[in-house]
């Protein structure tokens, strides 16, 4: 790799062994994809919690704090696994909860701006086309590169780290023009109503394309589509496919024509996105039971100030069913903005608890599921539904206004 | 380095002892030692108890199996960006895998075999889940991008 001047002493150590660290880290991973130089950043979004982190990651970043470890370019955390006002609500480990706290304060004395979402791009910044950024977490990565054009790889809790304190990242994948071209066409004729439908596009693609350099281009959808359409079907590809990237032509700014975004050429590879392959994606996870579901979560991604005033809106005068926990996650930018609105008001009284900076597959799940002897979970995020399967959860993916019904009444409610 | 073509083709359907598999830049140490193989894809969060290193996702083919020590060889990396960190984290309790052998990785997998330092190789031809068993005693030397069958005897369940 060629490095300048100044990535030279990086290396060297002039500017301390974090900054070396962090360097040293980034050439080893652009050496393993072929790059050939850094480029600069100036945003990094980070993932660092405790669930994720566990007890040596915390020491490692609490002995890189005490190198003086300081970001230079604007770095962002990521949704988080506590909400301190429920923490004890949900029975969440005490340790845990303790250990988040001293975390938090660790990544603020490192200049980490503790925003914790995992919906910077709908509240917190919006990258322009053509800017490279190392952002973490798959959904804010996806959205990055497909809606705004900006150029990021999947950049995990480490590796985003390293970039707020070299302000650089090796230039490999989706910062490359020639990573973006698209690999692969659907054609879309399935009807796209709730949100869910969107993440359920985004399961159909990621099911048959489980490769992190294809690049899906989707035909077929006639906008205009809602910021919140493109974050469940992109956090939907990232889940299920691990992709990085798609286009919508006539929508997304790479995409104007078919051929544009394909580099020219037409790919060999088409699949078609069609009202029955969108219900098999439901219909593969069937109902569990027939009475009340423990958990109803509506996350992943945190819901915009839309998703919750819909929320609101179908819990109106509504009481969530005594065996049934309600939960909703957004950051703190929307749930104050919702307090204002009244949403929350409504959501609160009808019995749903909004949490505020965490993620719900983020919170430890088995220790709550453990507590509360939770087994089944309704939802209407296509990216939750896959991940809590791990968990010992069983998961019904379902559209949004069935699964708040089922929130209300308990019982079951397909569709 | 090159790869001796008589080698590497012998590894086109199930590779015999002394087979060589050619690999992409990775990163670490040469190791040796037991593959797993699966033919699907893998994520710490998605897949593993990382409390136990053992796979625990219903429906996954190593469902059950400790990779603490293995070289897993897996056609993909799946979902998110938790292996950055949770794969240091496996590693300092001492249940991380001995290497990580990709068909193709994304970003994730390497970065965090870089933070954790476990060998990762990626890029991998012949397809390493076609032609590697469970079983077989492996080599893996991301500096000669090469993946070296030393055994091919597989062990009873």
């Amino acid at each position: 790799m060629i490095l300048t001047d100044e990535e030279e002493a990086m290396y060297g150590g002039a500017q301390g062994p974090a900054v070396q660290w962090a360097i040293d880290q980034q050439i080893s991973v652009g050496r393993a994809f072929g790059a050939s130089r850094l480029v600069p950043v100036n945003r990094a979004h980070m993932m660092g919690d405790m669930e994720v982190l566990g007890e040596s990651g915390f020491q490692f970043l609490k002995s890189l704090h005490g190198q003086q470890a300081k970001v230079r370019v604007p770095t962002t955390t990521n949704a988080r696994c506590v909400d301190f006002a429920f923490a004890e609500r949900l029975r969440q480990d005490p340790a845990m909860v303790a250990r988040e706290a001293d975390l938090r304060r660790t990544l603020a004395g490192m200049g980490v701006m503790l925003t914790d979402t995992c919906i910077n791009y709908q509240t917190i910044d919006q990258p322009h086309f053509g800017q490279h950024v190392a952002w973490g977490d798959t959904g804010t990565v996806i959205y990055a590169n497909s809606v705004y054009g900006a150029r990021t790889n999947f950049e995990s809790g480490p590796a985003a780290l390293a970039a707020g304190l070299t302000g650089r990242t090796p230039e490999y994948g989706f910062h490359k023009p020639e990573n973006r071209i698209g690999t692969l066409v659907v054609e879309v004729t399935a009807k796209l109503d709730d949100l869910a439908d969107w993440g359920a596009l985004g399961a159909v693609v990621g099911r048959q394309v489980n490769d992190y350099w294809q690049v899906p281009v989707f035909v077929g959808i006639d906008g205009p589509v809602s910021s919140d359409a493109l974050k469940h079907l992109g956090a939907s590809l990232a889940s299920y496919g691990s992709l990085a990237m798609f286009h919508i032509v006539g929508v997304t700014p790479e995409a104007p024509d078919l051929e544009t975004a394909c580099g020219g050429g037409l790919p060999d590879r088409v699949v078609v996105a069609d009202d029955a392959a969108i219900q098999a994606v439901f219909d593969s996870y069937p109902m569990v039971v027939d009475g009340p579901f423990d958990l109803v979560v509506l996350t992943g991604p945190q819901l915009s100030l839309f998703e919750l005033e819909r929320t609101a809106d179908l819990l109106t005068g509504e009481r969530v069913h005594p065996e049934t926990t309600l939960i909703v996650t957004t950051n703190a930018q929307n749930r104050q903005a919702a307090a204002e609105l009244g949403y929350l008001e409504t959501i609160r009284s009808a019995g749903g608890l909004v949490l505020a900076g965490v993620c719900f597959y983020l919170m430890a799940v088995p220790t709550m599921r453990q507590a509360f002897g939770w087994r089944t979970l309704m939802t209407n995020s296509a990216k939750l539904a896959n991940i809590v399967g791990g968990y010992g959860l069983q998961a019904v993916f379902r559209r949004t206004e069935a699964c708040l019904a089922a929130a209300i009444k308990g019982g079951r409610r397909d569709g | 380095m090159t790869v001796d073509p008589s080698t590497a083709g012998a590894a086109l359907r199930t590779a015999g002892a002394g087979a060589a598999l050619s690999t992409l830049p990775g990163f670490g140490e040469a190791v040796e030692g037991r593959a797993l193989v699966s033919r699907d894809a893998f994520s710490p969060r998605y897949d593993l108890d990382r409390s136990t290193g053992l796979i625990s996702r219903e429906g996954h083919d190593l469902k059950g199996e400790n990779i603490a020590g293995a070289i897993l060889v897996v056609p993909a990396a799946k979902g998110g960006v938790a292996a950055g960190w949770s794969l240091y984290d496996l590693k300092q309790r001492g249940i991380a895998p001995l290497a990580f052998v990709f068909t193709t990785v994304n970003p994730v997998f390497v970065q965090g075999c870089v933070h954790a330092g476990i060998t990762i190789v990626h890029g991998v031809s012949p397809d390493p889940v076609a032609s590697l068993r469970t079983g077989f005693r492996l080599r893996v030397d991301p500096q000669q991008r090469r993946i070296d069958v030393v055994s091919a005897t597989v062990a009873a369940l």
